[in-house]
C-alpha cells in the first residue's frame, strides 16, 4: 500500500506528536492539567490555543479528578472532548474513569505511562494503565511517537463510532516516547480532520424538548443489563478498530492490527512486549536471525478489549513463548502473561510460556538482554516463577 | 411577573411547567422538591442541571423513571461542581460553533456533603475558574442520604451515627464550616444563604444570581425529618425557628457586600429550635446545659458580626 496523501516528516517528541493529532483533531473541550511526563502534551496543546491555532475551549482544572469530570461531561453535553494524564493522575482519575465508560461517553485521553506511588518514581512503566485496565476503557499502546501519533485519530474515531461509544486511552511511554525526540511523518492538516470529522453526538444535554437524564441510579432491576451492554460494546469496539484502521490505513498506507507482527510466522520461540521495548526487541530479532535463529515477536497494540482469537491464532505454531510485562498485578500472574496464557488455553497443544517483569519506574532495558530471553526460550528454559529483566538481586 | 406571594410563584410555575415533576420517592416532608421548583423557576431561560450523588439524586432518578423534566446529568459525588464546569465549557465551545443557539442557564446542585466536604475542592476549582453556573447546596447538615453520619456542615452538639453523643460525647465537638466565607473567599458575584420555609427569599434570590454572568453560590438549609428526627409535618416550622433564632440567618453577598435580608425583631433562645429535634435531645440534661449555652453565645456573635459586616461594606465602602 502507498501513502496516498501528502505529509511532512518532522523530528518531534511523542508529546509534540499527541498535541499535533489533537490539534488536527480539533477538540472542543480540552482539560489540561499538569502531570509528569504528561505536561509537555497539554502545555503544547494549550500554545496552540493560546496563538489561535486552535479555537478549543482549554479548561485548566484543579485536579485530574475534575479535569476527568469535566472532559466527561462536557462530552455528555455533546462536545468532542479530550484530555491526558499519566501515573498519580490517572489514579487520581479512576473514580470517574468507569462513570465515563459506564455513561457511553466518548472521551480520549493519551497516556504518558509512568510507574505508581510508593517510592514515587516518575520514569516509565505500565502500571499506571495496567491498574485502570478493566474500568471499561478501550486502551491501545504506542511503539514511538509515530504510532501515538496516529493511534490519537483512531481513537478519537473509534470513540464516537455509534455502536462502540465507548472512552479511549492512548498509552505511550513515559519520557521514552513522550520527550524522546524522533522522526514524525504528520499527514496534512484537513485530510486528518476529515478523518475524524466532526462528532455527531448520540444525545445532548442541549435538547430542551427532549431533556434526558444522564446518570441515573440503577438498582439491581437494571444495573447487570447497562454493564452487559458495556461488554458487548466492547466487543464491538474489536470489530470497529479494524474498520477504521482500514481507513486510516487509505491516508498513512499503513496496518492498523491489534497486534503487529515481526517475524513471527516461521518463528520457533517469540517474545511478547507492548510499548517502546518492541522497537528494542525487534534490533534482537534482526540480529539473532543473522545468527540463523528463529525468532520473533509479537507487538500487542489493542491491549483493552483484548483480541484473544487473532493473538492464539497467530502464536499457535510457536515452541516457546516469553511475555514481558512492564507492570506487577500483585499477588497474581502479570497482566499481558496472564492474558496471553488466557489467549492459549484453547490450543491442544500447550505452548510453555514464560512470564518476565522489566522496565520498572524507568529501569533500562537492553538489547543484549532481550536477546538472552530469546536464547533462554530457544534453550527450552522455562519456569513456572515469574523471572526478572535487570533486576539486581 | 413580580413574585410577591406563593401564590405568584405556583401561578408562574403552571404558566412555565415544572423542570421538576412528581413521581420522585422523597422522604414525607423533605424540602427538597420545595426547594428545587422555586430554585428553577426563577430562571427565565431553560436549565440544565448537574447533581451531585446524594438524596436528591437518589430518589428523583431512578432508573427508568426520572423526576426531571429538564436535561440533567450526575457523575460522581466528588464533582457537581467540576461537571457543571464541563458542560458549561461545552455550551461555550458549541455555540462558538453555531451549534447551540439557545441562552441557557446551568445549574449545580449537592447536599452538604457533596459541597463542604468531598466536593468543596471540585467547588473551589470551578468557582476560581469563573465559570458561569449557580450552585445550589441543600443542606441538611450530615450525610443523610447514607444515614446522618457528620459532615463539615454539622452543627455543634449535634448527635450523628458517626460522631454520636454519649457517656463520654455530647456529639460533634467542632463549629460547622463556614462555607458561606470560604465561597466569599473566590470573590464571585454572588453568594446567599436562603432557607426552604421562605420560598420567596429563595426566588429572589435564585432570580437575582441567575441574571449575574459568572459563578453564584447559594446556601440552602432544609431540615432532614428522618436524620434531625421531627415528624413530617414540621418541616418548614422547625426552618423557621433555624432563621428567628439566628441559628441560619438570611443574607446575602453582592460583589463583597453584604446584606442581611430578615432581622428577627426578638430572636428566640436556640432551645426553640433544639429542642423539637431528636439530634439535639442529648442537650437537655444537666451536665450538657452548658453545650447549649456555648452554641447561643456563638450563634450571638456571629449575628452580631454579620450586623457589623453589613453596617461597613453598605456605609464604608469595605467589601468582602
Amino acid at each position: 500500500m502507498g501513502v496516498t496523501v501528502k505529509s511532512k516528516k518532522i523530528p518531534l517528541t511523542g508529546a509534540e506528536a499527541v498535541a499535533e493529532a489533537m490539534r488536527q483533531i480539533k477538540p472542543d473541550v480540552v482539560a489540561a492539567y499538569p502531570i509528569t511526563p504528561q505536561t509537555p502534551i497539554v502545555e503544547i496543546f494549550s500554545k496552540f490555543a493560546a496563538d489561535g491555532i486552535v479555537d478549543t475551549e482549554v479548561v485548566t482544572p484543579e485536579s485530574e479528578h475534575s479535569a476527568i469530570s469535566i472532559v466527561t461531561a462536557a462530552s455528555a453535553a455533546g462536545a468532542r472532548a479530550m484530555s491526558a494524564s499519566a501515573s498519580q493522575g490517572l489514579a487520581l482519575m479512576v473514580e470517574v474513569l468507569p462513570a465515563t465508560s459506564g455513561l457511553r461517553l466518548p472521551v480520549v485521553m493519551a497516556i504518558a505511562n509512568r510507574a505508581l506511588s510508593a517510592p514515587i518514581n516518575i520514569h516509565c512503566d505500565h502500571s499506571d494503565m495496567m491498574a485502570v485496565r478493566d474500568l471499561g476503557w478501550i486502551q491501545i499502546f504506542s511503539e514511538n511517537a509515530q504510532e501515538a501519533y496516529e493511534n490519537m485519530f483512531l481513537a478519537v474515531k473509534l470513540s464516537e463510532h455509534p455502536d462502540v461509544l465507548l472512552p479511549v486511552m492512548v498509552g505511550l511511554d513515559g519520557f521514552i516516547i513522550s520527550h524522546g525526540v524522533e522522526v514524525v511523518e504528520i499527514y496534512d492538516d484537513e485530510i486528518m480532520h476529515s478523518f475524524v470529522g466532526d462528532r455527531k453526538p448520540h444525545l445532548s444535554l442541549f435538547d430542551f424538548e427532549n431533556p434526558i437524564t444522564i446518570g441515573p441510579l440503577e438498582l439491581p432491576d437494571f444495573y447487570f443489563e447497562t454493564k452487559r451492554q458495556e461488554q458487548e460494546a466492547m466487543k464491538n469496539a474489536l470489530k470497529i478498530y479494524i474498520e477504521i484502521g482500514k481507513e486510516l490505513s487509505k491516508i498513512t498506507g499503513k496496518e492498523y492490527k491489534y497486534f503487529e507482527s515481526y517475524k513471527l510466522e516461521d518463528a520457533e520461540v517469540a517474545i511478547i512486549v507492548m510499548g517502546s521495548t518492541a522497537g528494542t526487541a525487534k534490533d534482537a530479532v534482526d540480529e539473532l536471525r543473522n545468527e540463523g535463529k528463529k525468532v520473533g515477536l509479537l507487538k500487542p497494540k489493542l491491549f483493552r478489549p483484548f483480541p484473544y482469537d487473532e493473538i492464539r491464532d497467530a502464536l499457535k505454531h510457536l515452541k516457546g513463548i516469553g511475555v514481558l510485562d512492564r507492570a506487577y498485578s500483585f499477588g497474581a500472574y502479570a497482566p499481558l502473561y496472564s492474558d496471553i496464557r488466557n489467549a492459549l488455553y484453547d490450543l491442544e497443544k500447550r505452548i510453555p510460556v514464560q512470564s518476565y517483569i522489566y522496565g520498572l519506574g524507568g529501569r533500562d532495558i537492553f538489547k543484549y538482554q532481550i536477546k538472552s530471553v530469546f536464547n533462554e526460550l530457544l534453550d527450552g528454559k522455562f519456569s513456572k516463577e515469574e523471572k526478572c529483566i535487570g533486576l539486581r538481586e | 411577573m413580580e413574585i410577591k406571594s406563593i401564590r405568584d410563584l405556583a401561578e408562574l410555575q403552571t404558566k412555565t411547567g415544572l423542570k421538576f415533576v412528581s413521581g420522585h420517592r422523597m422522604c414525607a416532608g423533605c424540602g427538597i422538591a420545595t426547594i428545587l421548583r422555586t430554585v428553577l423557576s426563577a430562571s427565565t431561560k431553560p436549565v440544565v442541571v448537574v447533581n451531585a450523588t446524594g438524596c436528591l439524586e437518589v430518589v428523583s432518578t431512578i432508573y427508568p423513571y426520572t423526576a426531571w423534566n429538564t436535561p440533567w446529568l450526575h457523575v460522581t459525588f466528588v464533582n457537581a461542581a467540576s461537571s457543571a464546569s464541563g458542560v458549561e465549557t461545552a455550551y461555550r465551545a458549541l455555540k462558538k460553533k453555531g451549534l447551540i443557539k439557545e441562552e441557557v442557564n446551568i445549574v449545580a446542585i449537592g447536599g452538604d456533603g457533596g459541597t463542604y466536604d468531598i466536593g468543596i475542592q471540585a467547588l473551589s476549582g470551578a468557582l476560581e475558574r469563573w465559570h458561569n453556573f449557580l450552585y445550589i447546596c441543600y443542606n441538611n447538615e450530615g450525610y443523610m442520604n447514607t444515614g446522618h453520619q457528620r459532615s463539615g456542615a454539622t452543627p455543634f452538639g449535634a448527635s450523628t451515627t458517626t460522631q454520636p453523643a454519649g457517656k463520654v460525647s455530647i456529639g460533634k465537638i467542632q463549629w460547622r464550616k463556614d462555607l458561606v466565607k470560604i465561597v466569599q473567599g473566590h470573590n464571585i458575584p454572588y453568594v446567599a444563604q436562603s432557607n426552604v420555609y421562605n420560598t420567596i427569599d429563595m426566588f429572589k434570590k435564585a432570580s437575582k444570581a441567575f441574571e449575574i454572568e459568572g459563578p453564584k453560590f447559594l446556601n440552602i438549609l432544609m431540615p432532614c425529618t428522618t436524620n434531625w428526627g421531627f415528624p413530617e409535618s414540621m418541616t418548614m416550622k422547625i426552618s423557621r425557628l433555624a432563621t428567628e433564632t439566628n441559628y441560619w440567618p438570611l443574607f446575602e453577598i453582592e460583589n463583597g457586600i453584604l446584606t442581611v435580608n430578615y432581622k428577627p425583631k426578638e430572636r428566640k433562645p436556640i432551645e426553640e429550635f433544639l429542642k423539637l429535634q431528636g439530634r439535639f435531645k442529648h442537650l437537655f440534661t444537666q451536665e450538657n446545659r452548658h453545650v447549649i449555652e456555648e452554641m447561643q453565645k456563638r450563634i450571638d456573635e456571629d449575628f452580631e458580626n454579620l450586623l457589623k459586616l453589613e453596617k461597613v461594606t453598605h456605609e464604608e465602602g469595605v467589601r468582602i
